[in-house]
């Protein structure tokens, strides 16, 4: 069977399985419908934690970029991990202690100020907003590279499949469509690296396997022969870095905080029985991700060690079949800029921007000497021929290594479930923003539970549309703006949830003056750089070599100051909510907490 | 790993009558709680520190000077060595605490 029949199969499985824990978990109070009725079991939290987690990005860019930037990699690798130490150590017993549904919901009680709620509320949709448009954009790409539907037409039916379950289960269908999607992910993930991982060491087991020998020479370590041909093209050595250690520093922490304080992945938290439960779903839920985490990188070395080997100095001709398969998609293209019939491979763009392709007036391409199809874009200076878009690297990675057709439709399931896991998830935090932030306790409080649970279904159906039509009409800006999803919530919730649970002093004065601060400095300095003066976007002008993605420690480290300092000049907080704080540390009653 | 909540239904420590008659204590009891929290905090988050701040970016390139199998060992620590010993401290975390909530009474039973 070909590749695409495979696909409409794997797709069609685990869609219909997607739909039909729908119909099974769907929710009939706001509190099924926001937190699954605190029933979750830790295991199916874990699991589902690390499926909402882990988005289009984890499954399909990641292990792309660590290939081309190599060992400056462990930023998104210990960034995106490490932020869940500090999520089980410092927050999530705690925010489960507390009990209710929302960050925005602590937030507004501990700085006892509808302010604050809504500043929280603010940051929380904007953040969400950033993160799902990336989403429903990767479910389009799949649909269309791998089943050749529009891009559009894959963007439809993404969001019908999230409108169902989302709408319909709120939280509880979710968490367990989430515990699916997790399943399928890990496993379209993994065979592929077990394959690769065997036919390249001999070691099945991918995290081993790209420390060990090769089958065609045993005396060769992978790594020295990555480092080699890396060298002799050119590039760095693959397992040394090229960033500045303060910037590797900083982006890093910015990563661990941001994560730690992003409001989807600490909403789960929520949905356990008991404070227990949430400091053991942290643990499982790290170690689901640490699964594909840390055989990302091992992917990442096979594949650039395969690409190296095969592509460079060879004529196009001669080329292996996956490079025109995605050529055709527009994902590769060579330019022969010395006209030998032969791509060179080497550091710097070939040309600027993404390749846009010359086409006949009937839309055919149009073909040089070669067979190769043309780009009207400029050609650099430099003697780099190829273009190589990052994402094919987990795409194309089956079919670089050979793999049976099977193999490459799985990871076409896989993406989709990668990106619907974390939409699904990201859609529901705006929905309860909308209702329960906003409506139920800003707006209007004498809403009846059933009226809430409306609002909660009609905002999870706008904000899947928005996030479709997102999807269609990408703003240009998305990629740039995803710095900020991490930079706000490491400079805005981050210090204010944990301020809020290790200081019984800090008030409302402190924590305000803190975020808005925090969020107008990292904002700015991300405006600044990636809209306003892009010219100046380089270690030359950053503020003491830090990277706006890397700016929001700064941000999170002045927040603290701010809120510390202002805090000491002001009143302390109320006797109830000192009370508050000394009840949250302790996990005895976490039953009783969340009535309201 | 002990995942089941097996515990026996009469596996309460801090009975109400206990903490009722010994009222006043309570506040220095949670109080020594909270304290060895945070020690066990510092002590982890110390941990997480060294592995992924300084073992894998800080002294990385001095770390890579040592080579253990095909890795350099500060490239190890930032692609698979921190991770690891993420998932490690989060369960001892998971372990301590639990065991730190039944010596003070403090768990939530069933």
């Amino acid at each position: 069977m070909d590749v695409m029949t495979w696909t409409y199969i794997f797709v069609g499985l685990t869609f219909s399985l997607y739909i039909g824990i729908a119909i099974w978990a769907k929710a009939a109070s706001t509190k099924e419908f926001y937190v699954a009725g605190t029933g979750v079991s830790p295991l199916a939290n874990g699991l589902a934690t690390a499926a909402d987690w882990m988005s289009a990005a984890s499954f399909i860019g990641m292990a792309g970029i660590i290939s081309f930037v190599g060992r400056d990699g462990s930023v998104y690798l210990m960034g995106w991990t490490g932020g869940y130490v500090l999520l089980a150590l410092l927050l999530a017993p705690y925010l489960r202690k507390f009990g209710q549904f929302t960050v925005p919901d602590f937030i507004g009680t501990r700085y006892y100020s509808n302010v604050a709620r809504v500043v929280a509320v603010i940051c929380a949709i904007f953040v969400s907003f950033t993160y799902v448009a990336g989403q429903m954009r990767g479910v389009g790409v799949v649909f269309s590279r791998f089943l050749e539907v529009p891009i559009e037409m894959g963007v439809v039916i993404g969001m019908a499949i999230v409108f169902f379950y989302a709408v319909l289960g709120g939280m509880k269908g979710i968490t367990y469509t989430q515990v699916a999607q997790y399943c399928v992910l890990i496993f379209a993930f993994m065979v592929p690296a077990f394959f690769i991982s065997s036919m390249m060491t001999g070691n099945p087991i991918p995290q081993l396997g790209f420390g060990g020998t090769l089958v065609d020479n045993p005396d060769m370590y992978l790594l020295d022969k990555l480092d080699q041909l890396s060298t002799d093209l050119g590039f760095n050595e693959y397992t040394n870095g090229t960033k500045s250690t303060i910037d590797v520093f900083c982006i890093t922490a910015a990563l661990m905080l941001g994560t730690a304080g992003l409001p989807h992945v600490i909403i789960r938290f929520f949905t356990v029985p008991k404070v227990r439960d949430a400091r053991k779903s942290a643990g499982y839920a790290l170690l689901f991700i640490a699964i594909l985490y840390t055989t990302a990188p091992a992917i990442a070395v096979f594949a650039r060690t395969n690409l190296l080997q095969e592509v460079p100095n060879v004529s196009y001709e001669k080329q292996p079949e996956w490079v025109k398969t995605w050529e055709n998609t527009g994902l590769i293209a060579w330019v022969d800029k010395n006209d030998d019939g032969v791509v060179q491979y080497g550091p710097g763009k070939a040309f600027a921007g993404k390749p846009t392709f010359k086409a006949n007036e009937s839309g055919e391409d149009e073909r040089g000497t070669h067979g190769q199809r043309e780009v009207t874009n400029a050609p650099t200076e430099n003697s780099n021929e190829l273009y190589i878009d990052r994402d094919i690297m987990v795409l194309a990675n089956p079919e670089i290594a050979g793999l049976p057709n099977w193999v490459v439709a799985l990871v076409a399931a896989g993406g989709l479930a990668a990106a619907l896991s974390t939409a699904a998830g990201l859609l529901l935090v705006i929905s309860v923003s909308v209702s329960h932030d906003l409506m139920k306790k800003t707006i209007n409080p004498n809403i009846s539970e059933k009226q809430e649970l409306m609002y909660a279904r009609v905002a999870a159906a706008f904000a899947v549309i928005i996030a479709g039509l997102f999807g269609i009409y990408p703003p240009g800006f998305v990629a740039q703006v995803v710095a900020f999803a991490f930079g706000l919530a490491a400079a805005s919730f981050f210090p204010a949830i944990i301020l809020g649970i290790f200081s019984k002093r800090v008030n409302k004065e402190g924590a305000l003056a803190g975020m808005i601060v925090g969020i107008l400095v990292t904002a700015s300095y991300i405006i600044y750089f990636k809209f306003i003066n892009k010219g100046a976007d380089n270690a030359e002008h950053w503020f003491m070599g830090i990277s706006p993605a890397g700016f929001g420690t700064l941000g999170m480290l002045l927040n603290v100051v701010v809120t510390v300092a202002v805090s000491k000049f002001t009143a302390p907080p109320p006797e109830d909510v000192q009370q508050l704080v000394e009840d949250i540390r302790i996990p005895k009653g976490a039953g009783e907490a969340h009535d309201h | 790993m002990t995942d089941e909540p097996a515990g026996p239904e009469d596996g309460n420590f801090g009975t109400k009558e206990t903490i009722k008659t010994e009222a006043i204590d309570n506040k220095a009891h949670l109080q020594a709680y909270w304290r060895r929290n945070l020690k066990y905090l510092s002590i982890l988050l110390s941990i997480w520190f060294v592995v992924s701040y300084l073992c894998a970016i800080i002294f990385a390139d001095a770390l890579n000077e040592v080579t253990f199998g095909g890795f350099k060992l500060g490239f190890w620590f930032g692609h698979q060595g921190s991770i690891y010993v993420f998932v490690v401290l989060i369960w001892v975390y998971v372990h301590l605490m639990n065991k730190l909530d039944k010596e003070f009474g403090l768990d939530e039973g069933e």
